[in-house]
């Protein structure tokens, strides 16, 4: 069902693109028509290879709103988590998530420079060039949103679950930079800031950018696509995916919280809470089987899915299909990185019963992933609390699906 | 062939040995002149030290209000479609707190943000929309003068400039917390195995 709807939904839109194209190029009636997409040339094929016209996966607008929306204040666009094969976000279907997106800005990298000044012995501006002149490093990170909230009405993983995704990111260590730079005495935060309209910017503690952020200018073996910051993002491994700032263009060094454009909308009057938007706790989710898939009937299963953690590596994954009564370790599937999604598995047998699946996370730190009871309990809130409310800080609460009889698969957070 | 092998080992020490707050390793990048840096340093403190020159009061910032706001966050700032800049005066009952962007009484910039000159900010780089940027100080200066008048914070003839600003007493001053930070730090509870 979802995956019909997925082409159906690519179809329209390749339609109107051709449409689009077609009332540029031509007057008249004719240019009302929707027409068929050109084949490409052998040479453009040779070019650059696409995926098979077999395959539909795309990306959808949260709850299906209009993206960007009327004021341009959300542009939130999920990943289909469900059709992910491995660790790796294809850079194209990468989850989005912007304030006034209308306008992506997509920068020429000769007329860009990142400036780097404020508590410094040397304030600095960096071209395109110049940064790849410095010792770089690839590490494969998770970016999560902190909107990313499973919420009952939601249906599929890529509702609950699709404003994450992981990339094996190219760049060079904010600490090389910063050292260039001469960091001062008495320096603690730094603030970053993007080249976009708005220029939306963040406050980051100096013992983060000095820990392992880096800026990135590669994503899976080629640049930033502009939609993730070309040509050049901040990475803040593990953190909420706001301080990941796009179209970085300047970073200040400063001795306290500057509370800027997206730092404001965050503050938190408990201090426990102000710190939980900070560092994603330990986090899973099982893709197959999902909800909105169907099972053909009994038998035997790859049941599989995502782990991560902003405290680290995935230790371990534990799976029930018992509604979280009893537990069973799953396979890592996939390499180990720290803070990056982890492919997890299972032979999985289904007896055709109706049942409960779920997945937990244990990181390095030892963290376990918890319920919604669990949580509601640790802030003395009732135990469906969060069942109908948003939590406080990142939510990595266990995401159970149903699996009815009939093998139809659904959330079951409701 | 054996110089250049000890050679790294030996700049490396000579590196380390030197310290990173004293010299550079790579020599890469160019120094920003004073004016470079001001004209794209944006970022204002909460004791606004980077507030440029120029000053505004509400009565000057009504009248901008009208002609660069209004579209957008309504005439009486309360009705939107933009989110709420002016406090109603009777807000309904389930009118409860949430996170920024929204369009809920208590989420009100001048009643919600700890200090001026976070407005002062928020404003100078992120409106009008589609015209980011575009404001000059004084606008900026009266803007803000107008919201925190409205909202009951200031008084209508009063000054707001390089000094005042941010010794403006907010409703939400002691509203927030710091969010405190360490590496490899567990979150502050963990469910049990």
């Amino acid at each position: 069902m979802a995956s019909k709807k997925a082409s159906r939904r690519g179809f329209l839109k390749a339609g109107a693109a051709a449409a689009a194209v077609g009332a540029i190029k031509t007057t008249g009636a004719e240019a009302a028509l929707p027409q068929a997409q050109p084949q490409k040339s052998l040479k453009e094929l040779v070019a650059y290879g696409e995926r098979s016209k077999f395959v539909a996966s795309v990306r959808v607008p949260v709850l299906e709103r209009p993206s960007p929306d009327q004021f341009g204040l959300i542009f939130h666009v999920l990943t289909p988590l469900q059709d992910q094969i491995g660790n790796i976000t294809p850079s194209s279907l990468h989850f989005v998530g912007t304030h006034r997106g209308a306008i992506v800005p997509d920068i020429d990298p000769k007329e860009y420079k990142l400036m780097i000044h404020g508590m410094v012995d040397r304030p600095l501006e960096f071209s395109y060039d110049d940064l790849k002149r410095f010792p770089s490093v690839s590490h494969v990170h998770f970016i999560e949103c902190l909107g990313n909230h499973a919420r009952p009405e939601y249906k599929t993983v890529q509702e609950t679950h699709g404003l994450t995704s992981c990339s094996e990111w190219t760049g060079v260590l904010v600490s090389t930079l910063l050292k260039e730079c001469g960091v001062q005495k008495g320096a603690s935060w730094i603030v970053a800031e993007g080249d976009e309209e708005v220029k939306g910017s963040g406050s980051i503690r100096l013992a983060k950018a000095m820990e392992d952020m880096m800026v990135a200018y590669g994503q899976n073996g080629e640049p930033l696509r502009p939609q993730q910051g070309y040509p050049l993002r901040l990475i803040v491994p593990g953190f909420e995916g706001m301080y990941n700032t796009k179209w970085l263009r300047r970073i200040k060094v400063v001795d306290r919280y500057y509370m800027t454009y997206n730092d404001y909308g965050h503050i938190q009057k408990d201090e426990e809470v102000a710190a939980l938007t900070f560092q994603w706790g330990p986090k899973s989710v099982i893709t197959f089987p999902s909800g909105g898939q169907q099972l053909p009937g009994p038998g035997t299963y790859q049941l599989t899915g995502l782990a991560w953690s902003g405290g680290g590596v995935v230790r371990k994954v534990e799976v029930s299909a018992d509604g979280g009564q009893t537990w069973k370790e799953a396979e890592i599937r996939s390499a180990v990185h720290p803070k990056a999604h982890t492919r997890f598995g299972m032979t999985w047998k289904w007896d055709g019963q109706e049942c409960v699946i779920q997945s937990r996370c244990i990181d390095e730190l030892g963290q376990v992933q918890p319920t919604r009871g669990q949580l509601a309990q640790h802030f003395h809130e009732p135990p469906d609390y969060y069942k109908t409310h948003g939590v406080q800080g990142t939510d990595n609460m266990i995401q159970p699906w149903r699996i009815a009889s009939d093998g139809s698969v659904h959330n079951a957070i409701a | 062939m054996r110089s250049p092998r000890l050679l790294l080992p030996a700049m490396i020490l000579a590196a380390c040995a030197a310290g990173w707050a004293q010299s550079p390793t790579y020599g890469i990048g160019k120094t920003p002149t004073e004016d470079e840096i001001r004209a794209w340093d944006i970022s204002i403190s909460p004791d606004g030290k980077e507030l440029p020159p120029g000053s505004g009061t509400a009565k000057q910032g009504a009248a901008i209000y009208a002609q660069k706001c209004s579209i957008c966050h309504g005439t009486t700032g309360s009705e939107g479609p933009a989110p709420m800049l002016i406090k109603r005066q009777n807000p309904p009952a389930n009118a409860g707190p949430c996170v920024a962007p929204c369009i809920r009484d208590a989420n009100v910039m001048a009643m919600h943000a700890p200090y001026a000159t976070v407005m002062w900010d928020y404003i100078n780089r992120g409106m009008p929309f589609k015209q980011e940027g575009s404001l000059k100080p004084d606008e900026v200066y009266a803007l803000t003068a107008f919201l925190l008048f409205k909202n009951g914070v200031i008084g209508e003839d009063d000054v707001l400039d390089q000094q005042s600003l941010a010794k403006v007493k907010m409703p939400n001053a002691d509203g927030y917390a710091i969010p405190n930070w360490k590496p490899g730090q567990p979150r502050p509870f963990s469910a049990k195995p």
